[in-house]
């Protein structure tokens, strides 16, 4: 008879947990990265459709549903594995060299991962909240009346602090899918001669593209604020 | 060639464990690590003070009991070794070099450098085998045919030696690697396919059991393991591990 511990249970079942989460979390930046792209070109207009298409169009609607779920999941689990590991080895070494053998990203996975959480939870009370609770002035589209959210967005991105809060986290987030997104390959089973060294390069590209371009939002934002 | 010596001294189990400093001198460059210690151990018992108690048996790089974690590193710097195939002429003359034991809540210490590995054998013994019969009449070598990347691959992760460097190494303190080389040595051949399953869940399990840690992909055991093992045997072992657990009766 086989020790099974069920899909919650095991180290690995737990990994596959956050490699699954991790992906489609890093398939929707790809998505939220496209649907941003207006307010780099100034269309009001094009931003706020897309805007309220993403809050109101049913199956967007349901994908955004198992989006908060997996960023639920993927953040519990992600504790729960760094106590684990913390427990696992509970004297520290005096002499450590991790640089030695291992990136600093994939030895710092979970406090990048933390930092992730918390400007996620900081961006969707600004901006998620708002647009869903808040009160959210609205403006006139052909005829229909459609929440400002880029106008709110544009006055954010004015203030300095929270530029350079979002370049900061964005960087952070570039270092956690640099090694994030070949990881989860590698836990997932897919490791091939053949394959792998592709996977991690694509990997770190898709990093810090994503990091680049969120990161760009903003700061373009100010700066084109200052020569105004 | 002198050192300074920073050892990591515990007189038993529960007791608390420190760094103490001894200078060492008169090693020749071609002395391996150990003899560097037994040197050392000379010299304290020459001063009246208890040796410095460290595993070691083969001296050759195949038994693995020579752990020890020297400036930060698993079986020291150098690569695809023990720590019986580090030889001083690696260390500047005159170095400090700090020796610990090697840290793991499934490793506890015994004394000094010397570690209890037997939860590796624990997990051994929860899969880590074939139930075919090899001894008495020995069956033809080649009565099965297995394709000889197959049999190279098997082979190549069968020459893990259990020295728990992996688990050392990692920052997770994770037996990945060391689990992994042993699902895989059975997993790529037609006699292991039999109790596939059912190794590979057990194995996992008793490896979680133990308290090891997770495996975040940091990648530090391939780097560290003297055999050169390779992350596929952790990439195998999750595969077989997911089609184990949705398959398994
Ligand atoms: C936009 C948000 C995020 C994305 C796209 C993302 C993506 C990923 C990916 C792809 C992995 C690799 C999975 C693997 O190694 O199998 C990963 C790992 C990890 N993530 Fe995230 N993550 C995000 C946010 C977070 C948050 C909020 C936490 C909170 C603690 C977190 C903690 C971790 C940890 C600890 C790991 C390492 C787990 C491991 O390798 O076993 N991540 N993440
Ligand atoms: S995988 Fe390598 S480091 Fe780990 S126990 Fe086996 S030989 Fe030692
Ligand atoms: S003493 Fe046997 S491997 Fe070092």
């Amino acid at each position: 008879m086989a020790a099974t511990r069920g899909l919650f249970g095991s180290s690995l079942a737990r990994k596959y947990w956050m490699a699954l989460t991790g992906l489609f979390l890093s398939s929707f930046l790809i998505i939220h990265l496209i649907g941003n792209m207006p307010i780099l070109f100034g269309d009001q207009e094009a931003f706020n459709l897309y805007a309220a298409f993403m809050t109101s169009f049913p199956p967007i609607k349901a994908v955004s549903y198992l989006l908060y779920g997996s960023i639920l999941l993927h953040a519990i689990d992600g504790i729960f594995l760094m106590r684990q590991n913390k427990v696992a080895r509970p004297e520290a070494y005096v002499s450590y060299n991790g640089k030695a053998n291992a990136t600093w990203a994939s030895r710092n996975m979970g406090l990048l991962g933390i930092f992730t959480l918390l400007f996620l939870i900081i961006h969707m009370r600004s901006f998620w909240y708002e647009m869903h609770f808040g009160h959210v002035p609205t403006m006139d589209i052909e005829g229909a009346q459609v929440k400002d959210l880029y106008t709110m967005t544009i006055e954010a991105f004015h203030q300095l602090w929270y530029v350079i809060l979002y370049v900061v986290c964005m960087i952070m987030l570039g270092f956690h899918l640099s090694h994030g997104m070949s990881s989860a390959f590698q836990t997932l089973g897919l490791n091939h001669p053949k394959y792998t060294p592709a996977i991690e390069k694509a990997g770190r590209y898709f990093a810090w593209i994503m990091a680049l371009g969120f990161a760009i939002i903003p700061a373009y934002v100010y700066l084109q604020h200052l020569t105004a | 060639m002198n050192f300074t010596i920073n050892v990591w001294r515990q007189s038993g189990p529960e007791a608390k464990g420190r760094i103490e400093t001894y200078p060492v001198s008169g090693i020749s460059d071609h002395m391996s690590f150990l003899e560097m210690i037994d040197v050392l151990n000379e010299q304290l018992i020459n001063q009246d003070i208890e040796p410095v108690v460290f595993d070691h048996d083969c001296r050759e790089g195949i038994c693995g009991s020579c752990s020890m974690f020297i400036n930060g590193e698993a079986h020291g710097p150098g690569r695809s070794i023990t720590t019986c195939q580090l030889h001083m002429r690696e260390f500047k003359d005159g170095e400090t070099i700090t020796i610990e034991p090697f840290r793991a809540k499934a490793f506890p210490i015994i004394k000094d450098l010397m570690v209890d590995r037997s939860s590796l054998d624990r997990i051994i013994q929860s899969g880590g085998f074939v139930s075919v019969n090899t001894a008495g009449k020995q069956p033809d070598a080649n009565a099965i045919p297995i394709e000889k990347a197959d049999a190279d691959a098997a082979f190549d992760a069968a020459t893990c030696i259990g020295c728990g460097a992996c688990v050392a190494t990692c920052k997770n303190a994770s037996a990945m690697l060391f689990v992994g080389a042993k699902v895989s040595q059975f997993a790529l051949l037609p006699q292991g396919k039999i109790e596939a399953e059912d190794r590979v869940l057990n194995m996992v399990n008793q490896m979680d059991l133990e308290g090891f840690g997770n495996c975040t992909n940091t990648g530090a055991c391939e780097v560290e393991c003297p055999k050169g093992i390779s992350l596929e045997t952790i990439a195998r072992m999750n595969r077989e591990f997911l089609s184990a657990s949705l398959s398994s009766k």
